[in-house]
């Protein structure tokens, strides 16, 4: 298995670009004649997942759960909610549940079957979490797979894998990392990496 | 004709490292962002849905050989086909999405819940089994959780249920439930210990009780 996945990563690399391209500008061009396409929408939505919508989004919620109790309480109970309320409702994200790190509970977020992902709060997904194996060990040895990651938790902790098979999305709520009581909510979203909200990394440590 | 998924990779032994990329790696190719701006964009005309897309993708027979956004591309191609839309008398569309909308269709995103038709069978705590036998068509029980027995930790009401939607046959709303699993449930007594409990999202239908 391992060689034939390699093969076919060689191949991807070798390909030439000019081929892809050429069929995706077929198909435009189809469905705009045809009308279901209107192109300019699709320069607002590249810009819109490009440069609005990203994991920074994400890192203002855990930043505020972090900063304000109530917040928190809120995050947990109604996600969705309680994420609109700081403007970032919306697509991939219509059906929010937030899952807190402790130090007994690790949570860690997959979808096995695709490439399900709390747009809304982190963007788009990067290759690994939509790639075979990502998706084959992350529930079968989530040790291993934060081990990839650089992260080795106490065999203590219990890790809690969320295999996202329908229409709600997980964020990962993580620890906030000691000695942080001073920093400001916009000095503690620093902290927040994307795999911290993925359950695949830590936040930053403070500086 | 026989359903057959390439998607379901749960716990399968694929033994390749796991290429990590920084946070605004999103794209690794010019012609990616235009793809999947294509298949957001052709959600509002009515087409297909996202469980038909989902299924279009994962019948895909060389699913495996493809990357995401080459799998994407090749299920639109596919649906545009299916659907007619390259004919000479294309169905028209239901909506089109405008450059002034998209900012407001992003907000409004899709949501599937759905008022319930019945009371849900099972309370938090229940012990469950999900059904064994995979259905010949598409469906979100993944193979890892087939016939295993596993507790209810979350209700989410009802939502669309992807194996009709999927197929034309309506949205048929069914209960949601977050059915958590002990690893050696799911991977037998003899896999290494993790200390892992890991969950899927499943539909009532795949469920009895245990």
């Amino acid at each position: 298995m391992s060689e034939h996945e390699h093969h076919h990563h060689e191949e991807h690399a070798q390909r030439a670009p000019s081929a892809l391209e050429t069929r995706v500008r077929a198909l435009e061009a189809q469905l705009t004649e045809k009308g279901y396409i209107d192109p300019a929408a699709l320069d607002v939505l590249i810009d819109a997942y490009q440069t609005k919508i990203g994991p920074r989004n994400g890192a203002q919620v855990v930043a505020r759960a972090w900063q304000d109790p109530e917040f928190r309480r809120r995050l947990l109970e109604d996600a969705t909610a309680a994420i609109a309320s700081l403007g970032f409702a919306g697509r991939q994200g219509e059906h929010m549940v937030a899952v807190e790190n402790t130090p007994e509970v690790h949570n860690m977020v997959v979808c096995t079957l695709c490439s399900c992902y709390p747009w809304a709060v982190l963007g788009l997904p990067p290759t690994w979490y939509k790639s075979a194996p990502y998706r084959a060990r992350a529930v079968k040895d989530p040790r291993g797979v934060l081990k990839e990651f650089g992260v080795e938790l106490p065999a203590s902790t219990h890790i809690r894998i969320w295999d996202s098979t329908a229409e709600v999305r997980y964020l990962v709520l993580p620890q906030r990392p000691p000695g942080t009581e001073r920093l400001s909510e916009a000095e503690l979203a620093n902290l927040v990496t994307r795999d911290s909200m993925i359950g695949t990394g830590l936040p930053k440590s403070a500086a | 004709m026989t359903y057959r998924s390439h998607a379901d990779l749960g716990g399968q032994d694929v033994r390749d490292a796991i290429v990590q990329e920084a946070e605004g790696d999103v794209f690794h190719a010019p012609w990616e962002p235009r793809v999947m701006a294509l298949v957001v964009a052709m959600g509002p005309t009515g087409l297909s849905n996202i469980d038909m897309n989902r299924a279009a993708r994962e019948t895909l027979p060389n699913y495996r050989d493809l990357s995401y956004y080459e799998i994407w591309l090749a299920a639109l191609e596919k649906l545009a086909l299916q659907n007619g839309v390259l004919s000479e008398s294309p169905p028209p569309p239901k909506r089109v999405l405008h450059a002034v909308d998209v900012m407001a269709a992003i907000k409004q995103g899709w949501p599937v819940s759905r008022p319930a038709a019945s009371p849900a069978r099972f309370s938090l705590g229940d012990r469950v089994r999900t059904v064994q036998r995979e259905p010949p068509h598409h469906t979100r029980l993944p193979g890892y959780a087939r016939g295993k027995v596993g507790v209810i930790e979350k209700i989410h009401g009802a939502h669309v249920f992807p194996d009709t939607n999927a197929h034309g046959m309506g949205e048929t709303p069914q209960w949601l439930y977050t059915v958590a699993f002990d690893e050696k449930e799911l991977w037998g007594e003899t896999a290494p210990l993790q200390c892992s409990i890991v969950s899927v999202d499943a539909f009532e239908p795949y469920l009895e009780p245990a």
